[in-house]
This record gives structure tokens, C-alpha cells and sequence, in this order.
């Protein structure tokens, strides 16, 4: 059984020019012990998509079709006190810009020790105990548990944060650009750290970026998001090797590459459509080199070939 | 000329954003009808309201002939209260004038040329902020006398420092942007770049600001004259609190009290949602939010 | 050496502090001898004042001498204790003020703390269920107390609730001649200080719970409050350790500008309700021109507002770990 299926999600901002599909008709399946990278360009709904995991979506903002399925149940139909529970032990998620994403008036580990005291009956000392443990795990010296988030630099508070995602052993990670921002030492180093932890602690990822290379490194299989759409879902390496999405070949392209042939950098001409009225048919066609008649009009429907799904008409 | 009309067509647009706000529209209703009251109090008046009236007419409660009752000395109420809303309505403006000319200066010169300049000049502004206003009004009113003036002077003395402060800021924000660096960069003189570039985005703050200002005279006249510190020969809702409260009838006469309260309170009121509502609506991402 | 941020914090401030107190000195000391109007001319216009007070006015105060001549005789009394003599009580005007200090503090504390405590309190809450109905009418009542001024705040309770219902005493601090002692005397101080508290309360509290709630608003949207949601916190634990704790520190920042602010709803208060503190005291010096016991009075309270602030920043420096600590790295 798929650890998680996203069943034709969709959710709307509703403003007064309309309503802003953020996500429009999403489903994908991540089996356990699997990573899942979704990359796009910012505004593609990325975000979005991932904040609806933990329940996180909120007015404007509002799901308004779909299921999400984590573990047998869908999480959309689940009490509060339920989903609560959920986040934590079930879900997790690393936020973007771990600058303000600690508490800056508590101290790290205290920030770590409430999670652990929240979900599991454990006295405080074990609590305390493990936090140290956890703060260790990430590469930070037990003895920092008193120490308030100001005293850390970004990558360490990143680490921080992947801490207290991790403090109650979840059964799904989220990670939202947790490496955007920092310099590429401390990326490095990060993505080093995470992936040793998913060998360690078998964590299903999802892993959200707009930086190929990260997911390149990090994961299994890779969704890439278009305008609130999933055009292609690929394992990695047949991803990099030869996309199928015309939008997937330009984003490759547009992204220099270390190993391999030089080539030339190619933008994407254009620019991201808005997603009050997105294109009519494929929402990539004003954008597309291969546009035809039929993508003007029709979107076009998920079509396995090779093993991965593409959303293209140009596959028969 | 364009730039005239651009700014007329601006300043338009921020008012009828205005009137999509709530608090906006009922603080410029208030302001209209008091300032309708003030323009047409020679109109609206019954009896001159500085004449006292005969002995039988002292302190009588409302009635046809005296709307809003008489005082101790037989003057009628409802001409007072008519002919207060210009006395409130003249030192607001005055003061308000006065405290962003002098806190836009300040602000202006301390955020655009920092170092020393800066330094001196905001420590001053600190140390004003610090003072306890109203001693500082009531010392200052006490040594200067008792007049319109002295209070419009007394207002601005206080609120300058809060009107500089914000000034100040908003010119360190510009001066790090892009167009302000640009014209630097091809050679604008630090005065052009005050009034050209700086001044009109500092004005729509200083706009807040003076809203709020006149809140802040209006209360000043009404409490600085109840403390007997205005010019009793004038006809001011604070005046008319201090008689009525010195002479010891005012339990007696609630319609002495009542109108000139209610009309500082709505004075006030009216404009701290004006106040509200222009910060309000100067928000990034008023017009998303309200999806305009 | 986790001391050292802090230490060197407070040290900062208290030099600020003693520095602002001398500017109040000097300043205290402009207005009176700078604007318009000399003292000597000040006090002609009282006509109480005798020839011989006046010699020693102008002796005492080195009237006779340069600026700076009067200035150092000014500041050399001031270390003295002497702040001259009031005319309306002839007594020194440093014993008047202290006669009614503790008057003042019992209504001041009591007052502020309520309208501080509960002030925030519905701050939070109106922040917290912002665009809630609740928080609507929060919002509007505070506005609108906000805006009454707290004289004419005190003149309509006095009228509704000592004139026409005689719930309480029109003013005063105690019944005059009524014999109380003991705790009789303290419920009959507390009956007479109901009114003034509650006039302080109500215009004093719309203050504190505009600030909180945008603080609230501020930090609801900080990422950290996402992060402890993401947690699987209850709400409440949000609320209290992570929202409100953080929201708390630009209110405790801003309360320093806010005892400023205050020390106008006392003297108005007091006025109105002849409660024999400094605030009422600044009243009686305007009404009988007593030009030493203003001064006097402006000097006590600009004071007195300034070793508050002081106050607030050492508890503000105490509270927030990143001055408290300071930058370990």
C-alpha cells in the first residue's frame, strides 16, 4: 500500500478577481521508503500543494476537490484533534528560511522538548535527553540545548529545524527549499546531512525545490509542477537523461550542468501564466516550441510511457 | 504640469480608496460636519454665544429658546458649542501644520544626511519623546499665557518628535531604493533628491501622521483649557468644561457638560478611524486584500 | 560570560537615563527663566506675594547674576533638595510634592496595573480571533475609549455614578471627619478610589489593547508560529508560548513611551475627582499661579517617568534572550 496518494487536489485562493488555482487537479502516489522531489519555478503551487499535506491551507486559500491519503485515511476528512496528532509524529516538514522559523525567545532545545512532551507520554528528563540526542544527530554539540536561536548561524538553525522534524520519529518529511538561502557550503553540507539521515532513518521525503541539482543528489523519483499541474512524474535518472515534457526539456536545458556535454544555457521564453485564468487546453502552450492546434484547445490527460507519466499531446 | 496632474490624480485615487474603508468614511463624514458647523456657525448659531443673558435665564435645561440649556452667567450652550468646533477645528490645523513642518524636517534632514547630524538631532527627538506630554503643555502654557497660539505652539512642541521619527524612517527605506540611488548616481543634487525623489513618497505617511495630530490638538485645547490654562475670553469646548467644572454646578447642569464632551469625543473619534483608516489603506496589499 | 550582554546593557541605559534627567534639569530650568515672562515678573502677578518673599526669591535663585551664575545656583539647590518655596502653601515646595506622593502611587499602580493586565489580555485575544466578531467589537471599544479623554471620561462617571445614583463619592480620597480607622478607613480609601481607578481603567486600556493586537497580528504571521502548528502543538500552547511571548516584547518596549503618556490621565483624573495627588497639585499650582510648585511638580513627574523607562528596559533586556544572552557568535 502507497504510504501517501494526493487524489485530484485542487485548491483555490478565492479573491475578487477570481478564483486563483493554485493547485488544479493534482494526484500522485509516494510509496514508503521513497523520495519524491517536486521542482517548478516559484508560484507554480509548490507550496501550496505541500502546505495541504499538513492541513495548512487557509482562507482565502481552500481545497476545494480531492483526497489525501496518508496511510489508509484521508487527512482532509479527519477531526482537528486528529490531524493534530498527525503533524509531528505522522507528517513533518522543514520550512523554507529557517531564519524565522525558530522561536527566537525559547531555547532550541525547549523548542524541541514541547513536540516530544506533546506527542509521547515521556518524562521530562527523557524529553530533555532526547532533544540532546536529536540536536547531536544533526551535527550540533549536545551542550547548545540551552541556547537561544540567535546564537546560531542559518545552516545551524536549518539544522535545527530538520531536529525538531525529525524529534518524533515521522513516518513522512516534508522538506520546503530547506537549503534556499544559504551558501553553497552549508548547502552542501545539509544535503550531505539529509540524505544520511534518510539512510538512517528510512524517512519517505518529499522533497520541494526549484534547484535541479538538489534534487538531482536527493531524490528517487521526481514530479515537475507547471502553472498548478504535475506535467511529468519520472524516476530521476530517466528524467535527467531525456525528459519527455517540451517543459521539462526547457528546465533541464535552462540549468547548467557539470557533468556531460556543455551546452548552452537556454531560457524559457515567456513568462509563468497567472493562475486566475490560466491557458486555455495545455497550460504551457504560449510558451511551448512544439505547440500544435489540439493544445490550444484540450488539456491534455496523463500518459504512461517508459514507466513515467507525462501530460503532453505529443505522446501517442 | 503633468506632475501637478499625476499627483492630483493620486491623491484622488487614495481618497476613493478611503471610501472603501469603513473607519474611512465615518471619519470623513465627522470631519465634513464639523467643519460644515465651524464654516456656517454664524448661521447656526441662536444667540451670541459670548453674551451673558439676563438673571431668570441662568442656568435653564434645554428648551425652544435655548436648545441646549444656558450656563451660569446665561449664555447659551448650543451657540458655545457651535462656535467651539472652530476654535478645535482652527488650533488642529494650525498645530498639525506647524508639528509636520518641523518633524518633517528633522526627520528629513536627520535620515538623509545621517552621522552626526543624524545622531544630535535624534537624540533630541528621543528626549522630547520621553517627556510626560501634558506637564510639559501645562508648564509651557502656564509660562507663555493663556491663548489660541500659545497652544497651537504647546501641541507641536510635543508631537513633533513622533512625526519626525516616522519621517526619518521612511527616508532611510527610500534612500537605499533603486531610483533614489539611480539618480544619484547620475548626478541629482541632494535637494533634488529631497523634494523630487524623496518628499512626494514621504507625504502619503505624513498624511497618517497629521490625521492623528489633529486628534491630539483637539484634546490639548479641551484639556489644557479645563485645566484653566486657556484664553477665557475665546469660546472653546475646553472652556466651557472649566467653568462648568470650576463654578461646582456642573452636577447640577448635565447640559452644560454633555454637549461640549460629546462633541471632543466625536471630534476625536471621527478622526482616529480617519487616522485608522489611512494607515489602513497606505498597507501593502490593501487593494489584494480588499481585491480591488 | 552569559552576564555581559546584559550588564553592559543596563549599564548603557542607566547612563542613558542619568543623562535625560540632567537635559530635564536644564530644561526645567530654561522654561522657567528663558520664555517670556522672568520669574520676578511671573511673580508680580500674584498679588500674595510680599516684597521681602520676593528679595529671597531673587537672592536664592541668584536672580541677580548671569545665566549661568543662575544656573549653577539653580542646580546647587536642586542637589540640596530645595526646589523653592510654594506661595499658595508657603512650605517648601519639595515637602507639598512629597505629601501627596503616596497618594498618587496607590492610584497610579492600581490603576495601570488593571488596565495594563487587562488591556493585553483582550489585545491577545482580539489578535488571536482577528476578523472574528468578537474581535470587531474589542477593537471599536477600545478605539472609541481610546479617544475619550480621561477628564471627560471622570466627569461622566462622577455625574451618572456619584451625582445621580450616589453609587460613590463625588471626590476625595477619604470621608472627612467620618472617625474610620483601621480597615474601616481603607474600605472607605478604596469606595473613594473606585471611580478614579475605573476613568484611568477605561481610557488607559484601549492603549494596551490596540498594541498587543497588532503585536499579535505581527507575530501570527511569523514563521515560527507555522513551525509550532506544524508541530502538532494545541492551540493554546501556541497562544501562550510561542504567540503571545513574543507579542509581548514590542508592548513592553512601548510601555516606556506609554508611562509618558499616562501621567496625563492622572493629572486629569485627580483633577476631577479632587484626589489630593500630584496630578491634582499640578491643577491647584495652575489655578493659583504658584510658578515654584509647577516646576516642582513637571521635574517630579518627567522624573519619575524616565527611572520607569529605565525599568522597563532592564525587565525588556531581561526577558529577551537576544540582549539578555547577547550575540555568541
Amino acid at each position: 500500500m502507497a504510504l501517501l496518494e494526493v487524489e485530484h487536489l485542487k485548491i483555490y485562493y478565492f479573491t475578487r478577481q477570481g478564483a486563483v488555482k493554485a493547485v488544479d487537479d493534482i494526484s500522485f502516489t509516494l510509496d514508503k521508503d521513497k523520495t519524491l522531489g517536486l521542482i517548478g519555478e516559484s508560484g507554480c503551487g509548490k507550496t501550496t500543494m505541500v502546505f495541504a499535506l499538513m492541513r495548512f491551507v487557509a482562507p482565502p486559500g481552500r481545497i476545494v476537490a480531492g483526497k489525501i491519503i496518508f496511510e489508509g485515511r484521508d487527512i482532509l476528512t479527519i477531526s482537528d484533534k486528529e490531524m493534530r496528532r498527525l503533524r509531528g509524529p505522522g507528517i513533518a516538514m522543514v520550512f523554507q528560511s529557517a531564519q524565522n522559523a525558530l522561536n527566537p525567545v525559547m531555547t532550541v532545545g525547549k523548542q524541541i522538548v514541547e513536540e516530544i512532551l506533546e506527542h509521547e507520554s515521556v518524562t521530562k528528563e527523557e524529553a530533555w535527553e532526547r532533544a540532546r540526542k536529536q540536536l547531536e544527530l544533526v551535527g550540533i554539540s549536545g551542550d547548545r540545548i540551552k541556547s537561544y536561536p540567535h546564537e546560531f548561524s542559518g545552516g545551524m538553525k536549518q539544522r535545527v529545524m530538520i531536529a525538531i522534524a525529525t524529534a518524533c520519529n515521522p513516518r513522512l518529511l516534508i522538506l520546503d527549499e530547506p537549503v534556499t538561502g544559504l551558501d553553497v557550503i552549508v548547502q552542501r553540507q545539509l544535503l550531505t546531512l539529509l540524505s544520511d539521515l534518510r539512510e538512517e532513518l528510512h524517512l519517505p521525503i518529499i522533497f520541494i525545490t526549484h534547484d535541479l541539482a538538489v534534487v538531482a543528489e536527493t531524490c528517487g523519483e521526481v514530479a515537475v509542477m507547471y502553472a498548478g499541474k504535475i506535467v511529468e512524474q519520472a524516476s530521476t535518472v530517466s528524467l535527467y537523461k531525456e525528459p519527455a515534457h517540451p517543459y521539462s526539456q526547457a528546465l533541464m536545458k535552462s540549468y547548467p550542468s557539470i557533468k556531460g556535454k556543455k551546452g548552452k544555457l537556454r531560457s524559457i521564453p515567456g513568462a509563468p501564466p497567472g493562475l486566475t485564468n490560466p491557458p486555455v487546453g495545455c497550460r504551457f502552450h504560449p510558451r511551448c516550441p512544439y505547440v500544435m492546434d489540439i493544445c490550444r484547445q484540450e488539456e491534455p490527460i496523463f500518459k504512461q510511457r517508459d514507466g513515467r507519466l507525462v501530460a503532453c499531446h505529443l505522446i501517442k | 504640469m503633468s506632475t501637478v496632474r499625476r499627483r492630483l490624480t493620486e491623491a484622488w485615487g487614495f481618497f476613493q480608496l478611503l471610501l472603501t474603508h469603513r473607519m474611512g468614511v465615518l471619519g470623513l463624514s465627522v470631519f465634513a460636519l464639523f467643519a460644515i458647523i465651524a464654516l456656517f456657525a454664524p448661521f447656526l448659531h441662536t444667540v451670541d454665544p459670548g453674551k451673558s443673558g439676563v438673571v431668570e435665564n441662568i442656568l435653564i435645561p434645554p428648551n425652544s429658546q435655548f436648545w441646549l440649556g444656558t450656563d451660569d452667567l446665561a449664555r447659551d450652550i448650543w451657540s458655545q458649542v457651535i462656535y467651539g468646533s472652530r476654535i478645535s477645528l482652527l488650533i488642529g490645523f494650525l498645530a498639525t501644520i506647524l508639528t509636520i513642518f518641523v518633524g518633517s524636517l528633522v526627520g528629513l534632514i536627520s535620515g538623509f544626511y545621517g552621522g552626526k547630524i543624524e545622531e544630535v538631532l535624534m537624540r533630541i527627538t528621543d528626549f522630547f519623546m520621553m517627556l510626560p506630554q501634558l506637564p510639559l503643555m501645562i508648564v509651557l502654557a502656564a509660562v507663555l499665557g493663556p491663548s489660541i497660539w500659545n497652544i497651537v505652539f504647546v501641541v507641536s512642541i510635543v508631537s513633533w518628535p513622533f512625526a519626525a521619527r516616522i519621517v526619518r524612517s521612511q527616508v532611510l527605506s527610500l534612500k537605499e531604493r533603486a531610483f533614489v540611488e539611480a539618480s544619484r548616481c547620475i548626478g541629482a543634487s541632494d535637494s533634488f533628491l529631497i523634494f523630487s525623489e524623496i518628499m512626494p513618497n514621504v507625504v502619503p505617511l505624513m498624511f497618517a501622521e497629521a490625521v492623528l495630530i489633529v486628534t491630539e490638538a483637539v484634546y490639548a485645547e479641551a484639556v489644557l483649557s479645563f485645566l484653566g490654562l486657556g484664553d477665557p475670553t475665546t469660546v472653546s469646548w475646553g472652556m466651557m468644561l472649566h467653568f462648568a467644572f470650576e463654578s461646582g454646578a456642573m452636577v447640577k447642569a448635565p447640559w452644560w457638560v454633555v454637549p461640549p464632551i460629546v462633541s471632543i469625543v466625536v471630534l476625536i473619534l471621527g478622526f482616529t478611524f480617519l487616522g485608522t483608516a489611512v494607515s489602513d489603506v497606505l498597507k501593502p496589499g490593501y487593494k489584494e486584500k480588499r481585491g480591488l | 560570560m552569559p552576564l555581559k550582554g546584559f550588564a553592559g546593557f543596563a549599564t548603557r541605559k542607566a547612563l542613558a537615563a542619568v543623562t535625560t534627567i540632567f537635559a530635564i534639569i536644564c530644561l526645567n530650568f530654561l522654561i522657567f527663566r528663558l520664555l517670556p515672562g522672568d520669574p520676578i515678573r511671573m511673580m508680580f502677578r500674584d498679588p500674595r506675594v510680599s516684597a521681602e518673599q520676593l528679595q529671597l526669591m531673587t537672592e536664592k535663585f541668584g536672580l541677580d547674576k548671569p545665566l549661568w551664575g543662575q544656573f549653577l545656583a539653580y542646580l546647587q539647590a536642586l542637589f540640596q533638595g530645595d526646589l523653592g518655596i510654594s506661595f499658595w502653601q508657603k512650605r517648601a515646595v519639595l515637602e507639598v510634592i512629597a505629601d501627596r506622593i503616596p497618594q498618587t502611587l496607590l492610584l497610579v499602580v492600581t490603576a495601570l496595573t488593571i488596565a495594563i493586565i487587562l488591556g493585553i489580555l483582550l489585545g491577545a485575544i482580539s489578535g488571536w480571533k482577528s476578523g472574528t466578531r468578537l474581535d470587531t467589537f474589542i477593537l471599536t471599544a477600545s478605539l472609541s475609549m481610546y479617544s475619550i479623554p480621561a477628564f471627560s471620561l471622570g466627569i461622566i462617571l462622577m455625574l451618572i455614578f456619584a451625582f445621580y445614583l450616589s453609587i460613590f463619592p463625588l471626590g476625595g480620597i477619604s470621608t472627612p471627619a467620618s472617625g474610620f480607622t483601621g480597615l474601616g478607613y481603607w474600605r472607605d480609601v478604596l469606595w473613594h478610589m473606585f471611580l478614579p481607578t475605573i476613568s484611568i481603567v477605561f481610557w488607559y486600556i484601549g492603549e494596551y489593547v490596540l498594541l498587543t493586537r497588532s503585536s499579535m497580528l505581527d507575530t501570527l504571521d511569523q514563521d515560527y508560529i507555522t513551525t509550532a502548528r506544524a508541530k502538532g502543538l494545541k492551540e493554546f500552547a501556541i497562544l501562550r508560548n510561542h504567540a503571545l511571548r513574543n507579542a509581548l516584547l514590542p508592548v513592553v518596549t512601548a510601555t516606556g513611551i506609554n508611562l509618558a503618556f499616562a501621567v496625563a490621565g492622572i493629572i486629569e483624573v485627580e483633577t476631577v475627582f479632587s484626589w489630593p495627588g500630584i496630578g491634582r497639585l499640578v491643577y491647584d499650582a495652575v489655578m493659583k499661579r504658584d510658578y515654584p510648585l509647577l516646576q516642582g511638580t513637571f521635574l517630579v513627574f518627567a522624573v519619575a517617568v524616565v527611572l520607569a523607562n529605565l525599568v522597563v528596559d532592564l525587565i525588556y533586556g531581561f526577558i529577551d534572550p537576544r540582549i539578555k544572552v547577547g550575540k555568541a557568535e
